[in-house]
């Protein structure tokens, strides 16, 4: 067996400690890493710093780290569907870094590449500005934005080869790619791990590169938080 | 009267043309969809990494990993494509979405909008409006002209955190059509039942009446 390949998800996060920074993938309740969210409650490391997108709601996703305190601080561009948030963050337990989402995208996918900063038009004259450089190229105001590196990167991806090779499914993508690539070390929870040359090469999402350790998740929920149907 | 969400949405829905990508945003802009001709060629774009989004789904074909920047269920239409949210971004940061349309709170005579945070109040989060409204080459808002207690929204200098700097040209209010120019708000449109004189005494900002401003029919 290839030596990505752990049992599940607590043998897979072996060596996660507190005070770390993790790179979380997922939108909403979409395409997050569910074995890898209740290991680390299991675990109980505390003070860590998460960078995803959105915040879990009360009771799944990063919510269940947030109920029992164990994230000192969040970078995302949205946290509205999580109460639990809004209290911790108002009576100052929480910290918070707002990133307008494609910023935050481009800062992931930054830290994976190499790149240690990027200039983007988001944000400029607005709070998320403050402090920043502002570079004029062209006429138009640009703001120095910098790359995210995670001392571990927990990614949700579809289908996996034992190599590390990830494919995502529909909307179940959205940060998981970037998020693989930004992880010094790179854990992916997948729903099918088929054995090396089973995937097409053409079809590959992610090369296995990016990825140290994978594993066959159990028990998916993939919850719903807006379940809106058409009639007929 | 003033128009109604869905009439709001009505009239927006003239702005996209054929071959369009748009980017919808949540609330009255999503209604925009409902009244786009079907003659029309138009490929929605949802930022979490959707180009060519369809209708809700019918109940037994709802897929958790298949959803929209609202995180509500959707269906993806033929020619559809799937991406990344840095992706998305490019598409979006890039110019290569044609029209945004989104909510806002307040708009100035500038064109600068503010739509996400409420300071003490409100802690949500920008999602991906900066982004929008820095990238797409035409960028529509949707809004109530007035709060509650009858306080213009379309302003002489926003009050709230900004979400992006002379930005929007266009605003679809309840209470017509305006345009924002290098000399503050240009009122094209009107309610039915409203005059323009109405709509300028409702309005903080600098606004002038266009010489061939027109009462709306629906």
């Amino acid at each position: 067996m290839s030596k990505k390949v752990y049992k599940d998800a607590m043998s897979a996060l072996e060596g996660i400690k507190d005070g770390m920074t993790l790179v979380v993938g997922g939108f909403g309740l979409c395409g997050i890493p569910e074995n890898c969210i209740n290991a680390l409650v299991e675990k109980g490391v505390k003070d860590l710093t998460c960078v995803s997108n959105n915040a879990g709601v009360d009771d799944f996703g990063l919510g269940l780290l947030l109920q029992k305190r164990q994230i000192k601080k969040m970078i995302s561009s949205y946290v509205g569907e999580n109460a639990t948030f809004e209290k911790q963050f108002m009576s100052g337990e929480l910290e918070l870094e707002f990133c307008p989402q494609g910023t935050l995208a481009e800062r992931i996918r930054a830290g994976g590449a190499g790149i240690a900063g990027f200039y983007t038009p988001t944000g400029v004259g607005t709070l998320v500005a403050e402090g920043k450089e502002i570079k004029n190229f062209d006429g138009r105001d640009y703001v120095l934005e910098r790359g995210i590196v995670g001392d571990f990167a927990l990614v949700k991806a579809w289908k996996a080869d034992t190599f590390g090779n990830l494919v995502f499914r529909k909307t179940a993508r959205n940060f998981n790619p970037m998020a693989a690539t930004a992880g010094k070390i790179t854990v992916v929870e997948v729903e099918e791990l088929v054995e090396v040359g089973e995937l097409d090469p053409d079809q590959i999402h992610t090369p296995g590169v990016y990825v140290q350790r994978i594993f066959k998740g159990t028990n998916y929920q993939k919850r719903i938080e807006q379940r809106t149907v058409s009639k007929g | 009267m003033p128009l109604s969400r869905e009439q709001i949405a009505q009239r927006i829905s003239q702005e996209v043309q054929d071959g369009f990508c748009v980017n919808l945003g949540i609330g009255i802009p999503t209604l925009v969809a409902n009244y786009i001709p079907k003659d029309k060629t138009v490929m929605l774009q949802s930022e979490n990494g959707l180009l060519g989004m369809g209708p809700f789904p019918k109940d037994a074909d709802v897929d958790p990993d298949l959803i929209n920047a609202g995180k509500q269920t959707v269906t993806a239409v033929p020619g559809a494509s799937f991406f990344s949210s840095a992706d998305s971004f490019a598409m979006i940061r890039g110019g290569h979405v044609d029209l945004t349309v989104l909510g806002a709170m307040e708009v100035d005579e500038q064109g600068s909008i503010a739509n996400w945070m409420v300071p003490g109040k409100m802690v949500k989060g920008m999602g991906g409006a900066m982004d929008l409204v820095a990238g797409a080459r035409n960028v529509i808002v949707a809004m109530q002209h007035t709060d509650k207690e009858g306080n213009s929204k379309l302003r002489t200098k926003c009050t709230l955190p900004l979400t992006g700097i002379k930005c929007i040209k266009k605003i679809v209010s309840d209470f017509g059509v305006i345009e924002v120019t290098d000399n503050g708000f240009v009122l094209k449109e009107y309610a039915p039942d409203l005059t323009p004189e109405k709509v300028v005494a409702s309005t903080e900002g600098k606004i002038t009446i266009a010489p061939d401003c027109k009462m709306m029919t629906f």
